[in-house]
Order: structure tokens, then C-alpha cells, then sequence
């Protein structure tokens, strides 16, 4: 390889690197605000601020969902198999929304640990299956016995 | 095939408009993106045709290359 | 090796191979993108959770794919430009950044669309879908930085080094679901596993992404021919090239 090349090409790499490192430490000095939201074991070690709007997100707990009669409001724990936090939410729940799916709610930490959430959105994950494949894995979850979050839907988020 | 008929296919229990819309934006802008640039090819092939048969012809010192360029491309075309 | 090299880069070489590629790869495209999207829309089984909306992902993954791979290529032509100031090279980067341009926008509205009934959002500003946003203006800015430099050679060079600057933004969008908690899910296909879905659901998606591949390849290899007509017009081989055509 011709010399000036050489130096042009060493020129080149130490630009990327340069520009990696550079934005390599500014996002991860900006981790926490890049992350789209706190999970419920952040939150339970109090590492989530009160009062402020934030968001949390994790898994909805299988069966912690408790509709209110009446109105339009929910309760359900939401959990990452660590901790849980219980969101109280207001308002019609998206279309995936469901116990053992993944969820991302926006809204305020009270005082007394209870995440008050005004949006609530479906996070899903990245398996895809035809709904007779689901069914079966169901049911053959069941028959195994019912142990713990053995239910067609993965246990990732 | 997943859908019982032609109805049920346009419609996909519910989630229709947002499954044609994205299919629907997707090939436009693919067959936008083909045509303009078979059309720019086309056009600049046409441009370099004529500086060549201008550069060809003005020894002989034709006065009008650019109609007469146009006739011959559509004579070449069978 | 080096020689093999510099034959590449010699424009009136790649015109010659680009017309003899250019039936098969527009029909290959054609073909795979057919069989690969009306499998994904009539035939594939819908999604135990998301029902039919799924569907766009024969389009959404298929277009963000290959926004990023084309990025990719355009920093490694970049490369080439600013080491070996290889004219091609800069063609290349030239001729795709459109190509780049829409596809991205093609990701980003699917995706919006695609949000709506399943996260319950057109948008949110999480690290994949901004990070996505940012290889949108990334292009843009490509386009736009060529197009205000008049002098050929600095502009390609220009435009070489702020292609490379923002290919650090390519891990980050490939990783941002894995470095970070995002509403986005992780990806589908993994080169390390298996693809997270039941085979009459991943092989349309494999035919639609090799489609587009495909078309891709059409689209860089005529819009490279249009630019070299454009630099080398006054060259010896372009005019036997224009003029044989007429005749022939």
C-alpha cells in the first residue's frame, strides 16, 4: 500500500474511533435519560424520582389486574420478577394490554410508592406466532403442571 | 390462505387501514423511486447523445442538432 | 490484488458489468418481492397478539434493514474516497443517498403506523425509533452538504467524512433495544439463533428482505450509471457507448 494512503487511512480510523469514544461517553453519561423508562426494581430501590413524570415499564402481573366496576379505572402490579410497583391508571387500556404482557406507563410516583399513570402503553416483545401455536403451548403449559409463568406468552419483555 | 374471503382480506378484523397504508406508501414510493431514476437515466443518455452528435455534426455544420436528434431516437427504438 | 482493486474503480468497467447485471437483479427483485409480500399478506398466519397489524413487518423490517446496510455501504465507499480518492466510490455515495434517504423514511412511517394499534402510540422518543430519526437526517444532511459544495472533489470529500462520522450511529441503532429499556422489541432475526417466529411467518419476511436487497442493487447500479454519464460525458467510451446505441 502507497505510504500516503497508509497515512490517509490512519487519519480515517482515528476519526472514528475518535467520534465512537465521543459519543460512546456522552450516551452513556446520558444513559438514565435515554432509557425510556424505569423498571420496577429501579423504582422499589428508589432510584426513581417523586412527583415527576416519569415512565415505568415491566410486565403486568398475572393476575393483579383489578377493573373498577363503575369507571374506567384499573389497578395492576407491575412487575420485572424482582420487584413490582402498583400502577393505578385511568382511561382505556390499548389493544395488547393483557396480564403477562409488556407494558410502559407514563406518570407520577406518589409518595406512598403507587405509580399513578395518565398513558399506558403495549410494549410486546419480539416472538410471533400464529394464535392455534399459542393455544397449544398454552395448554401443554398446563398440562405440566401450573407452575409459575408457564403460559404460551415468552417470559422476556 | 389466512382469510376466509376477499372482504375479510381488505379488512383484516379491523387493522385494514393501517395494513394498507403502509403497503400502499411502500410501493409508491419504491415505483416513484424506479421511475424517477430510469427517467433521469433516460434524460441524461438523451443529453449526452446530443453534445456528441452536435460535436460530430458541426463539421458539416448542421444548424439544428437538437430536433433532429429527437426523430432518430424514436426511429431507434424498434 | 491492488490492481484487481483500481479495476474497480474504473467507471467505464463498472458501466459494462452494471448493464449486464441489471435484467437479473431488477427481475430477482421483482420475483422475491411478489412471492415474499403476498405470502406475508394473504397466506402467513396472523400473530397470536397483534392479529393482522403485524403484517407490516414484510415491509417495516425489510426497509429499516436496509437503510442500515445501505448506510454501511456508503461508509465503506466513504472510505475508499477519502484513502484511495477513488472516483467510484464517490458515485456510489452520490447515487444511494436518496435511495437511503426514502428507505428510512419507509421504516420510520411504517413504523408510526404499525405503533398505533399495537403500542397504542404513533411515536415516542425512544432510543430506537430517535436513533432511526437520526439516520434520517444523516442522509439528509449527505444529500444536502453535496449539493451546496460546487467543486466535485471537495464535496465528495465533504460528504466522505460526515457519511463516517455518523456511522457510530449504526451500532446504536442496531443495539439501542439492547443497551437500553425501549418500547421497540428486540430484534427478530439474530445471526447467533433462530429467527423468533415459525417458518411460514420469517420466510416471506427472508424473501421480502432479499427482494429489496435486490432492488436496491438495481436502483444503485442505474442512478451510478446515470452519474457517470454525467462526469465522463465528454469521454471517448461514452460517446461510442450513446451513439452505438443509437445506431444499434
Amino acid at each position: 500500500m502507497h505510504p500516503i494512503r497508509k497515512k490517509r487511512l490512519t487519519i480515517v480510523l482515528f476519526l472514528i474511533a475518535g467520534v465512537a469514544v465521543a459519543v460512546g461517553l456522552t450516551t452513556y453519561a446520558l444513559r438514565q435519560n435515554i432509557n425510556l423508562f424505569y423498571d420496577p426494581s429501579q423504582i422499589s430501590a428508589g432510584e426513581a424520582p417523586v412527583d415527576v413524570r416519569i415512565r415505568a415499564g415491566g410486565m403486568v402481573e398475572e393476575g393483579s389486574v383489578v377493573r373498577d366496576p363503575e369507571s374506567l379505572e384499573v389497578e395492576f402490579r407491575v412487575t420485572d420478577f424482582s420487584a413490582s410497583v402498583p400502577v393505578v391508571y385511568v382511561g382505556i387500556l390499548p389493544d395488547l394490554f393483557a396480564e403477562g404482557q409488556g407494558v410502559v406507563a407514563m406518570g407520577k410516583l406518589n409518595g406512598k410508592g403507587r405509580f399513578v399513570a395518565d398513558q399506558v402503553l403495549a410494549k410486546h416483545d419480539e416472538n410471533y406466532m400464529p394464535p392455534e401455536v399459542a393455544e397449544a403451548l398454552a395448554k401443554s403449559a398446563k398440562a405440566r403442571g401450573e407452575n409459575g409463568e408457564g403460559t404460551g406468552a415468552p417470559s422476556t419483555y | 390462505m389466512a382469510f376466509d374471503s376477499f372482504t375479510a382480506f381488505i379488512a383484516m378484523e379491523g387493522h385494514g387501514p393501517y395494513v394498507w397504508t403502509c403497503y400502499g406508501v411502500f410501493f409508491l414510493l419504491v415505483a416513484a423511486m424506479m421511475v424517477w431514476s430510469w427517467r433521469r437515466h433516460q434524460a441524461e443518455l438523451k443529453s449526452c447523445r446530443r453534445v456528441h452528435e452536435a460535436a460530430d455534426g458541426s463539421g458539416r455544420g448542421s444548424a439544428q442538432p437538437t430536433p433532429a436528434t429527437f426523430t432518430r431516437v424514436k426511429v431507434s427504438q424498434d | 490484488m491492488w490492481q484487481i482493486f483500481h479495476k474497480l474503480g474504473s467507471p467505464k468497467w463498472f458501466f459494462g458489468i452494471a448493464t449486464r447485471l441489471m435484467p437479473w437483479l431488477l427481475a430477482g427483485a421483482l420475483a422475491l418481492l411478489a412471492v415474499g409480500l403476498v405470502w406475508g399478506l394473504a397466506f402467513a398466519p396472523k400473530d397470536y397478539l397483534q392479529g393482522n397489524s403485524y403484517r407490516i413487518i414484510f415491509i417495516h423490517v425489510p426497509s429499516a434493514f436496509l437503510a442500515q446496510s445501505v448506510y454501511i455501504m456508503m461508509a465503506s465507499a466513504a472510505v475508499v474516497t477519502l484513502v484511495w480518492r477513488m472516483k467510484l466510490a464517490d458515485v456510489f455515495v452520490k447515487a444511494v443517498a436518496p435511495v437511503g434517504l426514502v428507505l428510512t423514511f419507509l421504516a420510520l412511517f411504517t413504523g408510526a403506523v404499525w405503533g398505533k394499534p399495537t403500542w397504542g402510540t404513533w411515536w415516542i422518543w425512544d432510543a430506537r425509533l430517535t436513533s432511526m430519526l437520526i439516520l434520517l437526517f444523516l442522509y439528509g444532511g449527505a444529500i444536502a452538504l453535496d449539493r451546496a459544495i460546487n467543486d466535485e472533489k471537495s464535496a465528495a470529500r465533504a460528504v466522505a467524512v460526515l457519511v463516517l462520522v455518523g456511522v457510530v450511529n449504526i451500532p446504536i441503532i442496531k443495539y439501542s433495544v439492547e443497551w437500553w429499556n425501549t418500547l421497540h422489541q428486540p430484534a427478530t432475526f439474530k445471526l447467533t439463533e433462530k429467527p423468533s417466529m415459525p417458518a411460514e411467518m420469517w420466510v416471506p419476511l427472508l424473501l421480502s428482505v432479499l427482494g429489496l436487497y435486490l432492488m436496491f442493487g438495481w436502483l444503485a447500479c442505474l442512478r451510478m450509471q446515470t452519474e457517470i454519464l454525467v462526469r465522463e460525458q465528454r469521454t471517448r467510451w461514452v460517446k461510442e457507448h450513446v451513439l452505438a446505441r443509437r445506431a444499434g
